[in-house]
């Protein structure tokens, strides 16, 4: 069952996410890929996250296809303008590919290329919509395609943006995906499960499922540099101090997780995973929180 | 308003080299204002050049003058006779001062003093901000008169990208998200709804581009009826 039929099927979802090396090396990403074959219903791969140039996403993707995964091919609008992005989603269908999730990217400056050229030729919004208008044999311009894909697309929310004007605006735009076609999202991870409720009744008349993102804490000094660095993620200070206190930090952040997706079930249609290097110990997380 | 700052000396000086009879032409307009390329600063310039070059024993005469607007032919016109007595026009006007000059004035080289660098604001004494990027397709009106697509370092057009912390952008802490200045004046205009609608991408400009005002065009002198 692919993601698309998981999720209409009304399971509770789960996807994952790996982040290619920079290098062509593939083993060790393939090896976390086999672990995760059959226990989840997709898995992401990011478009050079953080804006740090490495292995491409849809090479990744393509090879994930091949050992059994549908894989979700994540697409932002930081390198490509509307030729290549259009192409690039050709290219991908052909390839196999089936799922794609919009974003805008982070910005070139916060990568290991700070000078390149950002391009944003496209936004999230609009990248959505053309992925609709190729589904229906068009390109952007209007002209007709010669065998047309068939794409499911998703895109991303951050439900804990620190501020009322940023949190609405997320929601304001969060409607606007929808309505550019956007068929589930992802958010970013989330460790406060009151406030991610309240979000969630904002949300509920979208009608659109939600995959709530769950992030491994590998320590409590990750936990604070998120807290301080990262956009939208807010570890509470218990969950730090657990972190600080435990003999074995695996085994904590195993239990931390799945305590979190165990209170996601009620809360909305799925989980996202991202275990940022832990990959292998997902299925763990899974056993845990009974999925 | 054009922004532009002056170069540095060593530059400017390096520029001049070859030159003995030097025109430091500031500009009344934009530069002016910014403090970059006005009388007070033509004055400075031109007088360090002179100390410069005494200092090294070469002789120079360096004149001054300020033309109401470089981006003007008729005002650039009037100072033909004057530029005459030199062997270079060292320019204090934006870019386009530079190349109305060259344009107009055929036979004597001129140089840019200046880099210029943005439409913009002084949005505190002394600090310039960058706030029109001269898209070519204004969409002020939805935004609140704050301009994303030049001060959204992404120029998203369809609301945040979701990496703002506290307000600030995720590229440089130095600045506001844009989208958050947006949102608090759309609050309290009570126009939130602007917010709402999809905003269509960009047509993107082949430069150069130009501008035609039919209107104002000098007409050809008709033949009809002859
Ligand atoms: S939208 Fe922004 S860049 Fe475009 S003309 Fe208006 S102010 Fe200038
Ligand atoms: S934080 Fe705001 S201003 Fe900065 S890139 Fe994102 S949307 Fe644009």
């Amino acid at each position: 069952m692919g993601f698309r039929e998981a999720l209409d099927s009304g399971k509770f979802l789960v996807t994952a996410e790996v982040g290619p090396v920079k290098g062509t090396e593939t083993d060790v990403l393939l090896e976390d890929a086999e672990l995760l074959k059959g226990k989840v219903d997709a898995v992401n791969v990011t478009d050079l996250q953080s804006s740090v140039m490495r292995l491409g996403s849809m090479a990744v993707c393509h090879l994930l296809k091949d050992h059994g995964i549908d894989p979700i091919l994540q697409m932002t609008c930081r390198d490509r303008n509307r030729l290549a992005l259009q192409s690039d989603l050709l290219s991908a269908w052909v390839l196999g590919i089936r799922n794609v999730l919009a974003l805008t990217g982070d910005h070139p400056t916060l990568g290991d290329h700070p000078d390149a050229m950002s391009v944003f030729d496209l936004d999230s919004v609009s990248l959505l919509k053309v992925i609709g208008r190729l589904n229906e044999g068009f390109d952007m311009a209007g002209n007709q395609l010669k065998g047309a894909p068939d794409f499911f697309p998703g895109a991303v929310v951050n439900p804990g943006a620190d501020n009322e004007a940023a949190l609405e605006m997320q929601i304001i735009k969060m409607e606007k995906k929808i309505e550019a076609g956007a068929k589930f999202f992802q958010t970013q991870g989330i460790f406060d499960l009151d406030l991610f409720e309240k979000f969630m009744k904002r949300v509920e008349g979208f009608n659109t499922p939600v995959l709530g993102g769950i992030i491994l804490l590998k320590s409590a000094g990750m936990a604070r540099f998120m807290n301080k660095n990262v956009a939208g993620v807010f570890v509470p200070d218990p969950l730090i101090k657990e972190m600080e206190e435990t003999k074995d930090k695996v085994k904590t952040s195993v239990k931390i997780a799945a305590e979190l997706i165990k209170g996601m079930k009620s809360l909305c249609q799925g989980v996202h995973i991202m275990a940022i290097g832990w990959e292998k110990r997902v299925p763990m997380v899974l056993d845990e929180a009974g999925l | 308003m054009v922004i532009a700052e002056i170069k540095p000396f060593e530059e400017i000086k390096n520029l001049l080299k070859k030159y003995k009879k030097i025109l430091v032409a500031g500009c009344g307009s934009c530069v002016t204002v910014c403090l970059s390329g006005g009388k007070k600063q033509v004055e400075l310039l031109a007088s360090a050049l002179r100390t410069a070059r005494k200092i090294e024993s070469d002789d120079v005469v360096v004149g001054e003058m300020v033309i109401p607007r470089q981006c003007e032919p008729k005002f650039v016109d009037m100072i033909k006779d004057e530029a005459g007595k030199y062997e270079v026009i060292l320019s204090m006007g934006c870019g386009a001062g530079v190349q109305e000059i060259a344009e107009r004035i055929e036979n004597i080289p001129v140089l840019p003093a200046l880099n210029t660098t943005f439409i913009g604001m002084a949005d505190e004494q002394g600090q310039y901000l960058e706030v029109c990027a001269a898209c070519g397709d204004c969409i002020l009106s939805m935004t609140g008169g704050i301009c994303p697509v030049t001060r959204c370092a992404k120029s998203l057009i369809n609301g945040p990208c979701g990496g703002s912390q506290g307000g600030l952008c995720e590229v440089s802490k130095d600045n506001p998200c844009v989208w958050q200045l947006i949102y608090d004046r759309l609050v309290k205009l009570n126009m939130l709804y602007l917010l709402k609608g999809i905003s269509q991408p960009k047509t993107r400009s082949v430069h150069p581009r130009r501008m035609v005002r039919e209107d104002l065009k000098l007409k050809k002198e008709s033949t009809k009826g002859v």
